[in-house]
């Protein structure tokens, strides 16, 4: 298997990790999913550091975001497909 | 599979410690002074300098209390020098620790003045130094090891792969009677109900909630401004992709495995009293509050996962850092002992890294120094409840 540029840790996730450095906006992502090793493709919009995620649907504001198979907490601006998700676009529901 | 059983020293009380230490013990704040001057006297010895003792009261007195006496007993302490201002709190702590059997001595400064109390205790500093430094390691069971874990500027990458190593890592050894801890109370925040789900029965469950919901409660609504997304999660894992505390609470859970469950709560710094297993301790989420405490409850070797590059020590227990952050493994390699950054590219799988982390781990037990010794990391931080008087 190729080294991946994506991690995803659930099937059910609707965000995905980026694990190398320097993806840059238009690139196209190798994504596996680490529950089942299944893999797909996704193009990002953005320049995206290491560590940080990857919308792999489009969100719109109040929608639930999914990591571990979990809710992570909810998007409070409108997210296409394959744009950074972070701080400024996701806030915990606690606190 | 790693060879199971390590080299140790093995104490009066029968625990086993991973290091000789001598250390030099201030019961307060002022006494720090005398402690680092007798360490500069006598090679082979160990100042463990902290900023209170005076004017606690109560609960937070308590926890003083059992801090020092939990890091003079420890068994990575051979033998044991202990300075106060007073007579009366410094036999305290010295009477905690001389229930273990092991050597230690008392010295107050008042009446005397810091240069005598200096001699006379370099003096005796230097027949603990005599009489430990010739013990011999012996070979022990992994069921004479106990492993406490916290993580630290935690990333996307820690849930990943170097948090799931230690919980495999527990998974693997706590069926063969290893001494497990996790704690980071605010840090399970968004995993609460998984974090209930694991424990070994019902009972231990509502302990670990009541505790949880204690700390939200007392802690975070009373002080807390807008929220705490300054703090949890901190800038650092913000830098590294962490989004919300709920991301940071699954992430940080990995630690405990898939399998094991944790069989009792323990208050701060309290030692473990239900023979082997995972414990939960109320701790707070900052790393050397949260390592000395976990110290002072007995534990001799120190798991830690990173992913932006924590870099936290303790002075008695060897910490052991793993991260699988390529980047962080790139920028300052320095600090890591077990790079797993093979998980995230899918060359090494979760077992794997787990192995890798274990055999650091005995090495460790033997006497490998960690990152963090060989930097001279010697982070010793009491945990404050609340204001002194």
């Amino acid at each position: 298997m190729s080294i991946p540029h994506l991690l995803v840790h659930d099937r059910q996730d609707n965000v995905g990790v980026v694990v190398v450095e320097g993806v840059e906006a238009g690139n196209e992502l190798f994504v596996v999913v680490t529950e089942d090793n299944s893999d797909f493709k996704i193009t990002t919009k953005h320049d995206i550091p290491i560590g940080h995620k990857v919308a792999l649907t489009d969100f719109s504001e109040g929608d639930t975001v999914i990591k571990y198979g979990v809710d992570i907490g909810r998007i409070v601006q409108d997210t296409k497909k394959g744009e950074h998700i972070h701080t400024h676009n996701l806030k915990t529901k606690r606190w | 599979m790693t060879n199971e059983t390590f080299f140790g020293y093995k104490r009066e009380n029968n625990r086993v410690g991973v290091r000789n230490h001598v250390a030099i013990l201030p019961v307060d704040d002022i006494s720090n002074a005398a402690c680092e001057a007798v360490a500069n006297n006598i090679q082979g010895t160990l100042a463990l300098p902290h900023a209170y003792g005076r004017l606690q009261f109560g609960a937070d007195l308590e926890l003083h209390f059992r801090t020092l006496i939990g890091t003079g007993s420890n068994p990575n302490v051979a033998a044991c020098v202990v300075i106060g201002i007073e007579p009366g709190w410094t036999q305290k702590i010295v009477d905690g620790i001389a229930e273990t059997g092991k050597p230690v001595v008392g010295f107050s400064i008042e009446q005397h003045g810091d240069i005598e109390t200096i001699a006379t205790a370099s003096r005796q500093a230097k027949e603990f130094v005599h009489m430990t430094s010739g013990l011999q390691r012996e070979e022990c069971d992994i069921s004479d090891l106990w492993v406490a874990a916290k993580c630290g500027e935690s990333d996307t990458t820690t849930g990943l792969a170097s948090c799931p190593a230690v919980g495999n890592m527990y998974d693997k050894w706590i069926p063969k009677g290893l001494y497990g801890c996790f704690g980071e109370t605010t840090e399970i925040t968004g995993a609460e109900h998984i974090c209930e789900a694991r424990a070994v029965s019902p009972e231990i469950g509502k302990k670990f909630m009541k505790t949880w919901q204690a700390y939200q409660d007392e802690v975070v609504e009373p002080y807390k401004t807008s929220d705490l997304s300054d703090s949890q999660p901190t800038k650092g894992n913000i830098l590294g992709g962490l989004t919300t505390i709920e991301e940071k609470a699954l992430g940080n859970l990995e630690k405990i495995g898939k399998e094991v469950s944790y069989i009792d709560v323990l208050e701060p710094a309290e030692a473990p009293s239900t023979g082997p297993g995972l414990y939960f301790m109320d701790t707070s989420s900052a790393a050397a509050e949260c390592n000395t405490i976990q110290a002072a409850a007995g534990y001799t070797v120190h798991v830690f996962p990173t992913g932006q590059g924590n870099i936290v020590g303790n002075p008695i227990m060897p910490v052991v850092k793993i991260t699988g952050n390529p980047r962080t493994v790139r920028t300052m390699g320095e600090h890591i002992d077990v790079d797993v950054s093979g998980v995230v590219r899918r060359e090494m799988t979760i077992s794997e890294a787990g192995d890798a982390l274990m055999e650091i781990v005995l090495l460790t037990a033997n006497g490998r120094l960690t990152a963090a010794e060989a930097l001279g990391h010697k982070e010793f931080v009491m945990t404050k409840l609340y204001r002194s008087a």
